[in-house]
């Protein structure tokens, strides 16, 4: 079989309700091991809202997310994890989790999902270099032997301390933050803001990358170096992307997969070609009456 | 028309003019609030009536004093006030500068008794060591404990004197009932008081800014009501006496024959034991700072840091902030309870009077007025408020003002608020408006406080 059929993430009916709003209604689909994988659609559609079912910020109302670290787990690993009330089982690739069994600070520490937020979230007050290393918080508590070997001050904590900060540097590199390393994070432009929160999330080493609106405010030049970013961090670190976006050039330039959302349905899914002649997705995008849609729909099964 | 009546409100050019019309505004003012209040007193005479007794030389002092004070401000500021712009960014904190500083702080606070035996002699030194001393590093100590809460996890915890209460009614009661030393009642003590922490901690992680405020503030005062009714255990309002004295390495501190003194071949004194300790709780007080400072680079004391600056991206880290809310919790009581077994074994006797509101107020104030976690800055505004309300005891001179019944002291709560409130407008994140990062690649250079997060939770 081919490296598709063996998808990182898998989304079933996942539904949620808030009250009686329900903002995601029944929506399926995949994000590829080693791809990006684009979450596009109108404000409100219920993007974000995905992001935080995925990331355990919200419980689902129904439906599954199953994510497969270390390579795809077999039909009668995830159908036995199911039927259990076990969060996560070891599989012959790796380990395989539910989502939405888990709370949120589980997923990124074990199935290792990291998210970005539409509005910035960086410690603000804590300098680029702390942002860094408190997103390797787990690997660094281990190392100081939950805290009673670091106040010793004993020699495996900080050769893990300086790993971490050897970690950090290379991601300040790769987003030319270096001479700004010992400036506080709120002290930063928005741009640099936005670099700093995804150099963050990578820090913790993720499987699976959540961007929410990443090029959102980035002037062009801004854009293209975050595009670059992203390519190289899905063919480098083999991290698989998720990416809620609003510019098209940036969705349709680096994603292999574009999913639809319009008011909390799937309206579309599959590469970016495809999706971009799609008439429903041309309707919700040009606000078109629906019955406008459904003529256009004839006109092309005609 | 309006053009010139909005024209005062822009600054005169004549600082002096403006401190003088500002000045008058503010005498009008200490008028109005000085007759009701100061201008007369009542008394009962002999046959039990009531006679009014003018005080108008009182209003006279308050008009006068806040006269002058404003005026003074506001030549003050209007001197200070072309330089403000430059003063926007901090320089990058001279560490050698810092270093030489914390040497000096430490080796004057070592040869503090010394000093004092010197200056004030046998008998004054007694007050020195002892009310300024010992009260003020057991002050410094709980600031430095609540400041792990307070400070770093930016939790608002305003019941932290019940930490304080469960040390100090633990070393009370192992000692009365188990017969246990003060070296052993303080370990058991300060871990007591963290479990206290931990079980305070459970029903409050969900709970926020003011909700978190108002609970922490419920348990202190739990707490005290325990400590009030149960009495066959706590002795209620009577308290608890006889708690046995720290000794040096077995050796208690009277004119035994046993006793350090005669163990020594000196000649018994009091202030043997009041010397002792100083060194004591200086020595605690030490190992929280240290302690503290440690833990402040290490992963979780990052994490407390980061849950004080956001929660949610905390947790889209992997990071358990159940458990770092609690450790943080735990960590602060422990020290306060570390505090409350000392302040126990340095009275001989405890009563929930000394665990009230009031207290875990004071903490926090010296917390708040410190700043932004800074270690330094609370033992500067602890040495301050508390050395300041002691020597307000000192200033028997004033009756010569104000009269024989004038007690200084009684002002101390007054003038506490008003420091506070002076610190706040001049210093809004407190005395140290920085932040020190835990690690760095190129030179240390501190955040400004408007960049720091207080905390929401
Ligand atoms: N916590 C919440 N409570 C109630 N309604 C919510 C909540 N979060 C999102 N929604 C609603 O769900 C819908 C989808 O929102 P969102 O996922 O933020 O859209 P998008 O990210 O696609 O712009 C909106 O109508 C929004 O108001
Ligand atoms: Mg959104």
């Amino acid at each position: 079989m081919s490296a598709p059929a063996a998808p990182l993430l898998t989304v079933e009916h996942l539904t949620m309700r808030f009250g009686g709003l329900l903002a995601i209604d029944d929506v399926s689909f995949t994000a590829a091991r080693g791809g990006i994988t684009a979450l596009i659609g109108p404000n409100g559609a219920g993007k974000t809202t995905v992001f935080n079912c995925i990331t355990g910020f919200y419980k689902p109302t129904s439906g599954r997310l199953t994510l497969s670290r270390g390579g795809a787990a077999s039909p009668a690993d995830i159908d036995a994890l199911t039927a259990s009330s076990r969060r996560s089982r070891k599989t012959a690739a790796g380990a395989v989790y539910l989502l939405e069994r888990m709370p949120d600070h589980e997923i990124a520490a074990h199935a290792k999902v990291a998210r970005t937020f539409q509005n910035i979230r960086l410690f603000p007050g804590m300098t680029v270099l702390e942002n860094l290393i408190v997103a390797q918080h787990n690997e660094l508590m281990l190392a100081s032997g939950l805290t009673v070997l670091g106040l010793l001050g004993l020699r495996r904590y900080r050769d893990a301390e300086a790993a971490a900060v050897a970690r950090a540097q290379f991601w300040l590199d790769k987003i030319a933050l270096t001479a700004r390393a010992d400036d506080a994070a709120g002290a930063l432009p928005y741009g640099d803001q936005r670099r700093l929160e995804i150099a963050r999330a990578m820090c913790s080493g993720p499987d699976l990358l959540c961007l929410d609106e990443p090029a959102a405010g980035l002037n062009p030049r801004e854009s293209s170096d975050l595009k670059a970013l992203l390519k190289s961090i899905r063919s480098d670190h083999g991290t698989s992307i998720l990416l809620i976006e609003h510019d098209m050039s940036v969705v349709m330039e680096i994603s292999d997969h574009v999913v639809v959302l319009e008011y909390g349905r799937k309206i579309s899914d599959g590469p970016p070609e495809r999706v971009r002649n799609d008439p429903k997705v041309i309707a919700a995008y040009l606000g078109v009456e629906d019955e406008e849609v459904a003529k256009v729909e004839a006109e092309i099964a005609r | 028309m309006a053009a010139a009546a909005t024209e005062p409100r822009s600054l005169p050019a004549n600082p002096l003019a403006r401190g003088l019309k500002e000045g008058l505004g503010a005498a009008l003012l200490a008028f109005g609030l000085a007759v009701p209040i100061l201008a007369l007193r009542t008394e009962q005479n002999i046959s039990n009536q009531l006679v009014l007794q003018p005080r108008w030389h009182y209003v006279g002092f308050a008009v006068l004093a806040a006269f002058l004070g404003r005026l003074l401000f506001v030549l003050a500021t209007s001197a200070a006030a072309p330089r403000r712009p430059k003063a926007a960014a901090p320089a990058a904190f001279p560490a050698g500068a810092a270093r030489a500083l914390s040497i000096l702080g430490l080796l004057l606070l070592l040869l503090y008794p010394v000093l004092a035996l010197a200056i004030a002699g046998r008998a004054g030194a007694v007050k020195w060591i002892d009310n300024f001393g010992v009260q003020i590093l057991i002050y410094i100590m709980l600031g430095w404990g609540l400041n792990i809460v307070v400070g770093l996890a930016g939790l608002l915890d305003l019941g932290y004197v019940a930490f304080y209460a469960v040390g100090a009614y633990s070393t009370a009661l192992l000692a009365q009932n188990f017969g246990l030393s003060f070296w052993l009642c303080l370990p058991l003590a300060g871990i007591l008081a963290a479990f206290w922490g931990i079980l305070l901690g459970f029903p409050v992680l969900r709970l926020r800014g003011d909700y978190l405020a108002i609970v922490t503030l419920a348990f202190g005062e739990i707490i005290r009501l325990v400590l009030i009714n149960w009495v066959p255990v706590t002795n209620g309002y009577a308290g608890i006496s006889g708690i046995p004295r720290p000794t040096f390495f077995g050796l208690p501190f009277n004119a035994s024959d046993s006793g350090f003194a005669a163990f020594f071949g000196i000649e018994f004194s009091p202030l043997h034991r009041i010397i002792f300790l100083f060194y004591v709780i200086l020595a605690l007080a030490l190992i929280t700072n240290w302690v503290t400072l440690r833990l402040r680079r290490l992963p979780i004391g990052r994490a407390w840091e980061a849950l004080r600056e956001d929660e949610i991206a905390c947790r889209a880290l992997g990071i358990n902030t159940t458990n770092t809310k609690l450790t943080a919790f735990a960590m602060g009581a422990g020290f306060g309870g570390f505090a409350g077994s000392f302040f126990a074994a340095r009275q001989g006797f405890i009563s929930p009077e000394s665990f009230t509101f009031m207290e875990s107020a004071v903490v926090l104030a010296i917390a708040v007025l410190g700043g932004m976690g800074s270690q330094i800055g609370v033992a500067i505004a602890a040495a301050v408020m508390i050395g300041g309300t002691e020597i307000l005891r000192e200033l028997e001179w004033l009756k010569q003002i104000f009269g024989s019944a004038f007690d200084p002291a009684q002002y101390r709560m007054l003038l506490f608020g008003l420091a506070m409130v002076l610190v706040m407008v001049w210093k809004p994140r407190g005395l140290v408006s920085f932040r020190r990062p835990s690690i760095f690649l190129r030179e240390a250079r501190p955040v400004r406080a408007d960049m720091v997060k207080e905390g929401s939770g």
